[in-house]
């Protein structure tokens, strides 16, 4: 097995030094960032026949979308661990398998409860009705109308991930056109059909939940993905979006199904690097960007904290809006308001992370360890009052101190992952907040939440802590500090609803385009926002093309399921 | 049986008297049944402690619509504000206490450039404010089955969002489905304004300054601005009096109130409404039932489930009702002293919370079935202006106190942890205690006390679950969803019963507007058959 499949190396970016191009060279149009979004945005302006190079600060590329080997013989993904999100259409237009994209699908997922027992969520559909009735019959057959009704959110957002949100404010054209289209989608559902929907758009997942089903334990397995790197609580309104937002990817046409990239999250953007390249683009790692350089209210391209320069009319951020507006552009290059906007942008972090190299696969209280529960997302909150209780800690300014763990085992379905016999798990923990109690993290502070996690799967596990090898504890401040996502914050801004659709990142910049002309923004701060979707680069390059005139080569949103 | 009524109101709430004088002004002959022996449900008055008498639940009047003061004539009737235009004063310990009225905020320790701020944040909220009060004097348009007057109200609603300009239209399409904590961040520095504000948007409910929804919470109060009242007002002899004012103006239309009467059962045959049977027994006919009780209520209890069909049942059951407030009132044999405050500031709102944590802390409460141990105060001293709510020389303080959970585990009278009282006795003890930091004396000068939780309020005043606005007034169960699909324009969905409570649009506070349009749908749909 290659050590790490997607280095920067591995997909032959350049580093600086070897570049041979000279320092001036211009290009049609440059990317700030390799996220997966960057690359997806360069790889169409490519197809379309520009010439574009993505810069990327790390000596590697992927951003969060990211493999790496911290620990020798094991492959981290170590931020974003699984995937489902990312858009279908794209990876088929862009030929992702073909570039080495394997995503393998996994079933099972469990919630051990605090008596002993659990909640197992199998894949078969009979022996899923069984686990639910065991605990409430009820239940089990709410269960059949709760997904029913979720899926029908799922199909009537799935064909506008692909699309630029329309701005009611605008009275052009093609905004109207939109407005009316999205509109006309609406009332095909019918009075209750749309109240429904806005009901599920504006409530907390906690509510939603309370209105299916009665058991604790059932309630706190579905509900931990309507909190998910987002600072709010299962009973805060808005985060039934947030499962939703979980909800509408697929694998392999499975709507709301989650697999593994084999090789890791890296892979992702490895294929999307590949695509890009045979496109004919260049990927220049190890360039820092110190800012977009604008003169007379235009781009001009961007220059290094090394004062190296590149030249481009047009430069498309994959940072931030925070890192965009405020770090890599000059206030005095925008507009007042977009300088107050972006500061008031909500980017709080809520979620830390850790990776761990086990010496072998641990077992779980009650849980056979060949049980097909194991292969899939395990928790340990058995209550939404839990789930809840940990969100409080995030408003008091410190980590929960009975956190919700999203943990997963991927070396049981990828053996790429670890050496034979060894395993790596993948703990997404929530709720970590960017500052603790208004200051910086310490070192002591990143043990303590270090030691929360470990101390909570150790609690099920009587032999984990001795299978540990090694342990990366990521807090807001190193996936900051290594990714780049200010705060922390793994969507690039939070899902909340005054910052989705048209108000993302915020009124008046939602359709890509920045307030200086050949500026634009592809990241997750954009419609429709994080997880791994590679929508926003997708329709910015829709956008750009359309401004520079040329033919749209990027796939419209279809529903195919 | 007298079966020659157009309309049964079942329940003398304001909306529902507000309904019925309406509906009598257009001709009808309606009969209200009440099951309490005084008008005006949640606006009422009630002797607590030999002498003292209170506003048992409402305690300000800031919203009521002034159409409906004017068509009822409830000046001609009785009613008279002993004061209005009360500041609202944000309690500080040390004496410095920020007050605010209309578009000045002053004191406290605020700077002058939150000062500056707060004026324009004021007049852009008021802004947006206007526009909606303007969706809350029609009924909720529908959006799919629309018909002309429908598709020409969302036309309108359009066109004055377009006229607020682009800049503040996008503004509004985002703050109101944020939440005050951030909103206050993106524009003040002091912490006592920050709260003072807070408090405003959550109020009656069951969200915290940190909970998506409380803008529009605080938009929804300062609609009571665009109705004419720069802070709030105080009626003389408590807001029963205001009950009594509207029965009065019922009765000179020719409504027939009934007091004592309790409405059992709101009856059906074929699907259709034919009356009500009373708890005493007899059965009334009517072919128009009009329900001011909450929505719950009037399906779950009065209808009963088995009436309808189960996605209806379901939905009604799904209507979150659960009340975070409850109400202390206390007899005072003197007049409180505040630090630092004169006793002509004591007619004014006083609030206790000293910043947006405070609150939020009080809220985390509530999620888990507790009372605040720190509650948020919203004090009001009515003697001050009116004093024949006490016997000579003494005062009356009523507070609305959150946040407090529908009935703690164990129950009001279950014990609490600290051992030796009850949770009610436990509660009523921290709620005093908070007082008495700001007002060092108060303890000394308690005759008597009186605690109503939401489990309290709904005995006494049939509001299932104790919420004063007869649901919770989140975004999704406002406008369009309330109180649920299917039920939005006052027609219940069962034909001939017609919903005018505060569970329907607009919501709660003492406005009149869900028993005007209420009375104006029922009139347009025709006169009964």
């Amino acid at each position: 097995m290659a050590p790490v499949a997607c280095s920067g190396r591995a997909v032959g970016c350049l580093a600086r030094g070897l570049q041979a191009e000279p320092a001036l060279k211009k290009y049609d149009a440059i990317v700030i960032g390799a996220g997966h979004n960057g690359l997806t945005n360069a790889a169409y302006l490519a197809k379309s026949g520009l010439d574009v190079a993505v810069l990327e600060r790390n000596d590697y590329i992927g951003g969060a979308t990211v493999s790496r080997e911290l620990y020798p013989g094991w492959t981290y993904s170590n931020c974003s661990y699984v995937c489902s999100l990312l858009r279908p259409e794209l990876a088929r237009d862009l030929e992702l398998p073909r570039h080495g994209l394997q995503v393998v699908p996994y079933g099972g997922g469990v919630t051990f409860k605090r008596d002993g027992d659990y909640y197992g969520n199998y894949y078969d559909h009979n022996r899923q009705y069984r686990e639910m009735a065991r605990h409430s019959k009820r239940d089990a057959n709410a269960y059949e109308r709760y997904a029913t009704d979720v899926m029908k959110q799922t199909r009537l957002i799935r064909p506008y991930l692909l699309r630029r949100p329309p701005d009611p404010t605008s009275l052009k054209l093609r905004d109207l056109r939109d407005l009316l289209g999205f509109a006309r989608s609406f009332t095909e559902m019918g009075e209750e059909g749309l109240a429904d929907t806005l009901k599920f758009w504006t409530k907390s997942v906690g509510d939603y939940l309370n209105e299916y089903f009665e058991t604790d334990v059932i309630k706190a397995h579905l509900g931990g993905t309507g909190v998910i790197g987002t600072a709010l609580g299962v009973y805060s309104p808005g985060t039934a979006y947030v499962l939703l937002h979980h909800y509408m990817g697929d694998v392999d046409g499975n709507v709301g199904s989650w697999g593994f990239a084999r090789g890791g999250m890296g892979a992702v953007a490895g294929a999307l690097a590949k695509s890009f390249q045979a496109f004919g683009g260049e990927i220049i790692c190890g360039a820092d960007v110190d800012r977009i350089m604008v003169s007379h209210g235009k781009v001009k391209g961007v220059a290094l904290r090394d004062g190296t320069e590149y030249r481009a009319n047009i430069v498309v951020s994959n940072l931030d809006p925070k890192r965009t507006f405020l770090d890599v552009m000059d206030e005095s290059d925008l507009p007042e308001d977009v300088v107050r906007k972006a500061k008031n942008f909500k980017i709080r972090g809520s979620s830390g992370k850790l990776n761990i190299a086990l010496d072998g696969l641990p077992t779980f209280n009650g849980l056979d360890q060949n049980s097909p529960l194991m292969l899939g997302d395990m928790h340990f909150t058995d209550s939404l009052e839990r789930l809840e209780r940990a969100y409080d800690d995030w408003k008091e300014g410190t980590w929960s101190k009975d956190p919700y763990v999203d943990m997963l085992i991927p070396s049981q379905t990828d053996p790429t992952m670890a050496p034979p016999g060894k395993h790596m798990m993948t703990v997404f923990v929530q709720y970590a907040p960017p500052r603790i109690n208004g200051g910086e993290w310490t070192d002591a502070d990143k043990a303590g939440f270090e030691k929360s996690v470990i101390d909570q799967i150790a609690a099920y596990s009587p032999d984990f802590r001795d299978l540990i090898l090694h342990c990366e504890t990521r807090t807001p401040r190193e996936i900051e500090a290594e990714v780049g996502l200010t705060e922390g914050n793994i969507f690039q801004g939070e899902l909340t609803f005054d910052q989705l659709l048209f108000n993302r990142p915020f009124p008046g910049y939602a359709q890509y385009r920045g307030p200086v002309r050949g500026m634009y923004m592809c990241g997750s701060g954009t419609h429709p926002g994080g997880g791994v979707m590679a929508a926003p680069g997708a329709n910015a390059a829709r956008e750009i093309l359309m401004d520079l005139r040329r033919p749209d080569v990027v796939p419209g949103g279809y529903a195919d399921d | 049986m007298t079966d020659n009524y157009d309309v049964i109101m079942v329940g003398a709430g304001h909306n529902g008297l507000v309904c019925a004088t309406y509906l009598a002004k257009a001709g009808r002959k309606v009969l209200v049944l009440e099951a309490g022996d005084s008008p005006g449900g949640a606006a009422a008055s009630r002797e607590f402690a030999p002498g003292y008498s209170v506003s048992s639940c409402a305690q300000w009047l800031y919203q009521l619509h002034p159409r409906v003061s004017r068509d009822l004539k409830l000046e001609k009737h009785g009613l008279e504000l002993a004061a209005r235009d009360l500041a609202s004063v944000l309690l500080d310990v040390d004496g410095q206490h920020l007050s605010v009225l209309g578009p000045l905020a002053e004191g406290g320790r605020l700077g002058g450039e939150d000062r500056d701020a707060y004026k324009l944040f004021h007049e852009k909220t008021l802004k947006y404010a206007k526009l909606i009060s303007r969706l809350f004097e029609s009924r909720p348009p529908g959006l799919v089955e629309a018909n002309l007057a429908d598709r020409f109200a969302l036309v309108k609603l359009g066109v004055r969002l377009k006229l607020l300009g682009r800049e503040d239209m996008s503004d509004l399409m985002r703050i109101v489905l944020s939440n005050m904590y951030d909103l206050m961040d993106e524009h003040f520095d002091s912490p006592q304004l920050k709260a003072l504000l807070s408090v405003d948007s959550v109020l009656g409910s069951r969200m915290g300054p940190r909970t998506p929804n409380t803008v529009f919470g605080y938009l929804y109060r300062r609609v009571g601005e665009v109705f004419g009242y720069t802070g709030v007002a105080q009626v003389k002899g408590g807001m029963g009096a205001l009950g009594e004012a509207m029965a009065a103006s019922a009765r000179a239309r020719g409504v027939e109130l009934r007091l004592g009467s309790r409405v059992r059962s709101i009856d059906m045959f074929n699907g259709q409404v034919t009356g009500v049977t009373l708890a005493s027994g007899g059965q009334l006919r009517a072919p128009v039932v009009v329900s001011n009780a909450d929505p719950v209520t009037t399906f779950e209890k009065l209808v009963g489930f088995r009436n309808m069909e189960t996605g209806m049942a379901r939905r009604v059951s799904q209507i979150r009702c659960d009340g975070g407030a409850a109400k202390l009132h206390l007899a005072l044999d003197g007049l409180p002293r505040f630090n630092g405050l004169e006793d002509a500031q004591l007619a004014q709102r006083l609030v206790i919370a000293p910043d947006m944590n405070y609150i939020e802390r009080a809220f985390n409460a509530v999620k888990y079935g507790e009372y605040s141990a720190a509650p948020v105060l919203d004090i009001s001293i009515p003697t001050v202006s009116d004093p024949a709510g006490a016997p000579p020389g003494c005062h009356v303080l009523s507070a609305i106190v959150q946040f407090a959970p529908f009935e703690p585990a164990g129950g009001w009278e279950g014990a609490s942890a600290a051992a030796g009282e009850s949770h009610r006795e436990h509660f009523t003890r921290l709620v005093l205690a908070k007082i008495a930091e700001y007002a060092p004396g108060i303890r000394e000068q308690v005759v008597a006390s009186e605690l109503l939780t939401p489990a309290d309020l709904e005995r006494g005043h049939g509001m299932k679950g104790g919420h004063w606005h007869h649901g919770e007034l989140s975004l999704d169960q406002v406008m369009m969803t309330r109180p649920f699909p299917g039920a939005t324009q006052y027609a219940s969905g069962l034909d001939g019963l017609y919903l005018c409570s505060a569970g329907a649009h607009p919501g709660g506070g003492v406005m009149g507007l869900a028993g005007k349009n209420a009375a104006r749908e029922i009139i347009k749909r025709g006169a009964p058959v």
